[in-house]
């Protein structure tokens, strides 16, 4: 092909990609008057969530919500980012906590104070303050948390002769216990393949990954509190006192089943985990406190939780009043937060539910553990502060990469974790927000 | 002498190649037997138990949801592939029969769109439909699975070898219109090539994820593709569906091995005439 005949093609292929861009900035800001039943669309992941929304419906003839069931992750947020960018974003979002920042600092998210500010009091103050983002607005309704706890094989440590650690330093001598006894057996993995239980267990230390003030993003990924969790690990994994292979493999449900790994990190949400991964196990699990850096403590993380927003998009519609209404009821309503634990598995986010009846009986793979759920909400209590920003799966990814090698290799946790904070930090700069430090 | 005893060295790379290929395929194939018990405890390769209750479970759920994704898409591989031989066939025609101004140009055009992965441009036609109006509709996944610069770059080469210029000129002598002379004379003489351009992007649009995942948010409209996936991602608080994914994905390869298997013959046409025609 001749070079000549390339120039015209590529003006061509720019022009097309100009006006795909022009074409973003359309829509109108004026909110319109609804007039009769308002319709609104749901992006949501959570199982048999159309089941919980049949009930709205039935209820409120003048405002039906049907409900597009996406797929769950940092796909999403780029997806909804995208279809917002569009002016066609649904009218209300599921997004988790972590997710916030992003869809915030995109203009995907309306400001629901006014509308849904009341509900506050149903919710613990940490998880409020991630929905509000430390401000006076309130950006998503929260529906569901995953405090962080310690999940263990009680045949196992009685057979070991191991203690329950109620601190990171007795789980660590429990670790290099087993091994001693058992070289075979491992108590635990720690998988690079996840960052959303790395972030939570820099939460339970007190790290703050991102702070703001006014305009300007301070990034701690680095800071005191997660060298310790990044070194604590390290340490482990370098001495050969935990495995170092990712979750969520194969391989990792069989070793989670035949008993060669015998215990796991993980939130309240791990028994459907074990249900699918570990079935031969049931029964013989029992849940602990997450242990802590300083014994007599109560803090945890969480891992994962999510929350239910009302777009930008809704709000210049004029459906803003009918989706926070929505969105309110779906997350504080006994009747629609009983559906929720009972239809799709979740644990809410709402303090009164964490201990209602529909919580009442224990996950049916912790049969053995009937005060489950009260447990749970007394870990629930100690739910340290997040503090997400908006790049958080730059983060995420940098962690993969990172620590995946550094525990494939067994090698230097700090450096990936400066590693993280590096990328972290660049690709703030990148996206024109202000950065300190 | 030296030939014979290097004679196996071909023959092996092949066998290393089939066995690349095809054990994936058996994975899926024994993965989808087995019950959410068995799936990671029995060992890889040995058939399961529990086939019927996946296919059944598969189809119970959420009201046998699966099956309109399969029958989604049929109808954006089906017609999209249809639409595009046709387009490929004309445009390849064209391109390769009739001088024009800026014939040269747009063909370069044309070769820049083969090179250019369609990945690329998923986000600009996502604005674009989005501006069209179209977006989370079956148009928005259909219409840009329609033009395939591939289908018409192999329609032109096919056209230009297949269809000799004396049979063109004898039946504008015999006094043939152009259309005519396109849908009786040379459409057939390109029949084997646009098989070839609708198997190509039947394929292509079966297996897309991108462009249907960012075109559509309504997921009675996702292709399977797509739907699988959403099985997988649950959020963190629900289980993956291991079992369910791996049977829908077995079942989902189906239609295209049918399809290679029912249109072979025509690809052995394909074959014969070339060797005839050199």
């Amino acid at each position: 092909m001749n070079r000549r005949a390339l120039a015209p093609a590529a003006l061509a292929l720019t022009g097309v990609l100009a006006l795909a861009a022009c074409s973003s900035s359309a829509g109108s800001d004026e909110p319109k008057a609804a007039t009769g039943p308002v319709n609104l669309t749901f992006w949501s992941w959570t199982p048999n969530m159309d089941k919980v929304v049949a009930l709205w419906n039935q209820g409120h003839p003048d405002i039906q919500v049907s409900v597009q069931k996406q797929a769950s992750g940092d796909d999403l947020v780029t997806k909804t980012i995208t279809a917002a960018k569009a002016g066609n974003a649904p009218d209300l979002v599921q997004a988790e906590f972590q997710a916030l920042p992003t869809l915030v600092s995109n203009d995907v998210l309306a400001d629901i104070s006014k509308q849904a500010g009341a509900v506050k009091s149903q919710f613990a103050a940490g998880v409020w303050q991630q929905v509000s983002l430390g401000t006076d607005a309130v950006y998503a309704i929260p529906q569901d948390t995953a405090p962080l706890a310690l999940y263990y094989r009680t045949d196992m440590f009685q057979q070991y002769g191991l203690k329950v650690p109620t601190t990171w330093a007795e789980f660590a001598d429990a670790a290099r216990q087993l091994k001693q006894k058992d070289p075979s057996k491992a108590l635990t993995t720690f998988s690079a393949n996840d960052s959303g239980l790395f972030a939570g267990l820099a939460q339970q230390a007190g790290a703050k990954w991102w702070t703001a003030s006014g305009e300007t993003w301070k990034v701690g990924i680095d800071d005191a509190a997660t060298k310790k969790v990044a070194d604590f690990w390290g340490g482990l994994v370098k001495e050969g006192a935990v495995d170092n292979q990712p979750m969520y493999t194969p391989a990792w449900s069989k070793a989670l089943n035949d008993g060669s790994q015998i215990a796991w990190v993980s939130a309240v949400w791990a028994p459907g985990v074990f249900d699918s991964s570990a079935p031969d196990t049931k029964g013989k699990w029992a849940m602990a406190p997450l242990p802590q850096w300083n014994a007599g403590e109560t803090v945890t993380g969480s891992w994962g939780g999510s929350t239910t927003g009302v777009t930008t998009g809704a709000k210049k519609a004029g459906h803003a009043d009918a989706a926070a209404q929505f969105a309110s009821w779906l997350n504080t309503d006994p009747t629609a937060v009983t559906a929720l634990v009972k239809e799709a598995g979740i644990y809410p986010a709402a303090t009164t539910a964490q201990t209602g009846s529909a919580l009442a009986v224990p996950p049916a793979f912790f049969a053995n553990q009937a005060d489950f759920y009260p447990k749970a909400a007394e870990i629930a209590k100690g739910t340290a502060a997040a503090a997400w920003g908006p790049n958080v799966n730059v983060a995420y990814s940098t962690f993969k990469d990172a620590f995946g090698k550094a525990a494939q290799d067994k090698g230097d946790f700090s450096a990936a974790l400066t590693a993280m904070q590096q990328a972290t930090v660049a690709d703030l700069k990148k996206n024109g927000f202000k950065t300190e430090g | 002498m030296r030939t014979k005893s290097t004679r196996w060295i071909p023959t092996l790379i092949l066998l290393l190649g089939a066995v690349y290929c095809l054990v994936p395929i058996i994975w899926v194939v024994m993965a989808s037997t087995k019950n959410g018990q068995e799936l990671f405890t029995t060992f890889t390769f040995a058939p399961g138990s529990g086939f019927l209750d996946n296919l059944s479970e598969l189809s119970a759920y959420r009201d046998g949801v699966y099956w309109r994704w399969m029958l989604n898409s049929a109808l954006y591989a089906g017609f999209g592939a249809l639409l595009s031989a046709a387009l490929s066939g004309v445009t390849g025609y064209a391109l390769a029969k009739y001088r024009f101004r800026g014939r040269n140009a747009l063909f370069s055009i044309l070769l820049a769109g083969v090179l250019m992965p369609p990945i690329t441009l998923a986000i600009p036609q996502y604005l674009l439909m989005a501006e069209a109006g179209l977006a989370d509709s079956y148009w928005s996944v259909l219409l840009p699975s329609i033009l395939s610069p591939y289908g018409i770059y192999l329609a032109r080469i096919y056209a230009a070898a297949a269809i000799p210029d004396e049979v063109v000129e004898a039946a504008r002598v015999d006094g043939a219109r152009e259309f005519r002379l396109f849908r009786s004379v040379a459409l057939p003489m390109m029949v084997p090539g646009l098989v070839t351009v609708f198997l190509f992007q039947f394929v292509a649009i079966w297996n897309n994820f991108l462009l249907p995942y960012i075109m559509l948010g309504d997921d009675s409209k996702f292709p399977v593709t797509v739907g699988l996936y959403s099985l997988l991602q649950q959020g963190a608080n629900a289980p993956a569906l291991y079992t369910l994914v791996i049977t829908g994905a077995l079942l989902s390869i189906v239609p295209l091995i049918a399809l290679f298997l029912g249109l072979q013959r025509y690809w052995r046409i394909d074959l014969l005439s070339g060797a005839v025609k050199s």
